[in-house]
């Protein structure tokens, strides 16, 4: 299995990572040799069997419906890179 | 007499309890050992030194004043402990080994954390990490090398290299740590520490910074399984705040005086005693299931025909959950941001400058095992293996009690050893994985040394929720043997 640098780059934007063109290189090197070593996985006979997302027996447990207190605004605020008017300031989604 | 940093955690705590010194005392020295050797070892990334002599000094009025009122003493009350960075502590940054959290400072404890300060335990400092407790040595740290106390040239093991550090060279009496494929049982093996990773749902994640939610484990790290049984049935238990924490009862303690391993069940799998595992280890774990054959227990060879398998499925699944759990770090709520020139920018340059290589590594392949075209090949098929990894477990547990193996296939390597070859680090896993796909227990102690003095590990595997059983024949071992008492000489 042998990622092209074009494969590289979109997982790369998927992955919102900025990636220099050295890191490039040396990820498509490899993950090209990772996704040979899991490779094997695709030689064994998984027909009729359940795939495992979690190890737990029971499916998701949910809490009663009662507010609870959480955060305070200024705690959840309080490691924020910028804020502005008691809310998370990002640059202009919509120019 | 024994130095006070040199008695166990029982001991310390009958120490406290009838007042042969304090709590400001003890932890007094602790802080002495490490301002002695921190410099050489690297154990710390941060020593919160103010605080933990104020909670201290707290913990002795508040013995003081419990016991001249004949009230309950809280059962760890003044005991200074340290916490692998991956786990919240109030107001303490947290910062995963990583750049991208430098200054994060968590608004609340981790569950794990809160329960043993509800027992009365003071937090000494944060132990070193490799990057999101992703790596086997602790050299994927933002914040420099963890050293091995047995040998500086070496790794500690990882990724809970800081806290097993920690308690090897006598910094803390014990330290929390994480395990998502091995992170708590190898760096306990590297430093010749007892390591227990739970049953997964065992302990709360609440305020365990994710890596791959469906592994993680928190877990500590002490010097025998008497002194960790004590933390782990404090820091275990339901938690509301975690969908997948199991409303179990904890067990009772076993590890007393009177222990008894007659009529126990252990297995020992072919598949962990592979070509290319060290010698030293080996001999030193045949030699260790030797001393349970002659206290009575049955040894009894089993199979996990599916354990070759564990490292693939491992090394998609963990970056796959990684990738998403890693998503939230974004420039927006905490952490760095390094552009806000506009959205994207914001997203990518500060991801990139952020993350170190290994965990860009990790997202990079979770996100491509995910991706359209690819997720039922590698992802899916994963989760199904995992299926079949699980149920060899399932049927070997109903044969024995116990599984036996190496914890590692060597000792502790020499730092840069495995400098730019990341599937030869992901190799020293491949015993330690098996555990957290399958949910089951893990428990690593020392069981000698190698040529060079280092120090070799054991580790055992047991029934979901079966711990006991775990410490049981940990402390029967520790018992016949005194590896667990030997220190480094620093």
């Amino acid at each position: 299995m042998s990622l092209t640098l074009n494969e590289v780059e979109h997982i790369a934007l998927l992955a919102r990572l900025d990636l220099t063109a050295e890191e490039k290189k040396l990820y498509q090197q490899q993950l090209s040799d990772i996704l040979d070593h899991v490779a094997k996985l695709q030689k064994l006979d998984t027909a009729g069997i359940t795939a495992s997302s979690s190890v737990l027996p029971s499916s998701a447990r949910l809490r009663d419906d009662e507010s609870v207190e959480g955060l305070s605004t200024e705690e959840a605020l309080h490691n924020a890179p910028e804020t502005e008017d008691k809310q998370f300031k990002v640059p202009p989604v919509l120019e | 007499m024994k130095a006070i940093t040199n008695l166990s955690l029982k001991e310390l705590l009958a120490g406290l309890a009838a007042r042969d010194f304090s709590s400001y005392e003890l932890t007094g020295a602790f802080l002495t050992r490490i301002g002695d050797h921190e410099g050489v070892i690297h154990a710390f990334i941060n020593l919160t030194v103010d605080a933990v002599l104020e909670a201290a000094r707290a913990a002795d009025a508040k013995r003081a004043s419990l016991s001249s009122s004949g009230k309950a003493i809280p059962p760890l009350l003044g005991l200074p402990i340290a916490v692998k960075d991956v786990l919240c502590v109030e107001g303490v940054p947290a910062t995963c080994g990583s750049k991208i959290l430098e200054n994060f400072r968590p608004p609340f404890n981790a569950t794990a954390v809160q329960n043993l300060m509800d027992a009365g335990a003071v937090v000494l400092g944060k132990t070193n990490t490799d990057e999101f407790a992703m790596g086997s040595s602790t050299e994927n740290s933002a914040y420099g090398v963890t050293h091995n106390p047995w040998n500086t040239q070496r790794v500690p093991g990882g990724s809970s290299g800081g806290s097993a550090a920690a308690v090897a060279a006598g910094f803390v009496p014990a330290a929390l740590g994480t395990d998502t494929g091995g992170s708590v049982r190898q760096p306990a093996s590297f430093c010749g520490v007892t390591g227990v990773k739970p049953t997964y749902g065992r302990v709360s994640r609440y305020g365990l910074i994710a890596y791959g939610s469906s592994l993680d484990s928190a877990g500590v790290l002490a010097r025998s399984a008497e002194d960790a049984e004590v933390i782990f049935r404090l820091m275990a238990g339901f938690d509301a705040r975690d969908s997948t924490s199991i409303d179990r009862p904890v067990p009772e303690a076993v590890c007393t005086p009177k222990i008894n391993v007659t009529g126990l069940r252990i297995g020992v799998p072919d598949e962990y005693f592979i070509e290319g595992i060290q010698d030293a280890v080996r001999d030193k774990v045949l030699a260790a299931i030797a001393v349970y054959e002659r206290l009575g227990a049955e040894i009894i060879e089993v199979s996990l025909p599916h354990t070759e398998y564990a490292l693939p499925v491992y090394y998609l699944i963990a970056p796959a959950e990684a990738s998403a759990n890693l998503a939230r770090f974004d420039g927006v709520r905490y952490g760095l941001r390094t552009s806000d020139e506009n959205v994207m920018a914001l997203f990518t340059e500060t991801r990139g400058a952020g993350f170190g290589p290994e965990v860009k590594r990790r997202i990079m392949l979770g996100t491509y095992a995910l991706s359209a075209g690819y997720y039922d090949a590698y992802y899916g098929q994963a989760q199904k293996v995992r299926t079949l990894i699980r149920a060899d477990f399932d049927a070997v547990f109903e044969k024995v009690d116990a599984i036996a193996a190496p914890v590692a296939p060597t000792t502790a390597f020499e730092i840069g050893g495995h400098g730019g070859d990341p599937l030869a680090m992901y190799l020293e896993d491949v015993f330690t994985l098996p555990a957290n796909l399958a949910g089951v227990p893990g428990l690593a102690f020392p069981v000698g040394f190698d040529r060079s003095g280092l120090p070799v590990g054991m580790q055992l595997m047991g029934r979901h929720f079966d711990e006991a059983t775990l410490f049981r024949l940990a402390h029967a071992y520790q018992g016949e043997t005194d590896w667990h008492t030997q220190s480094p000489a620093l």
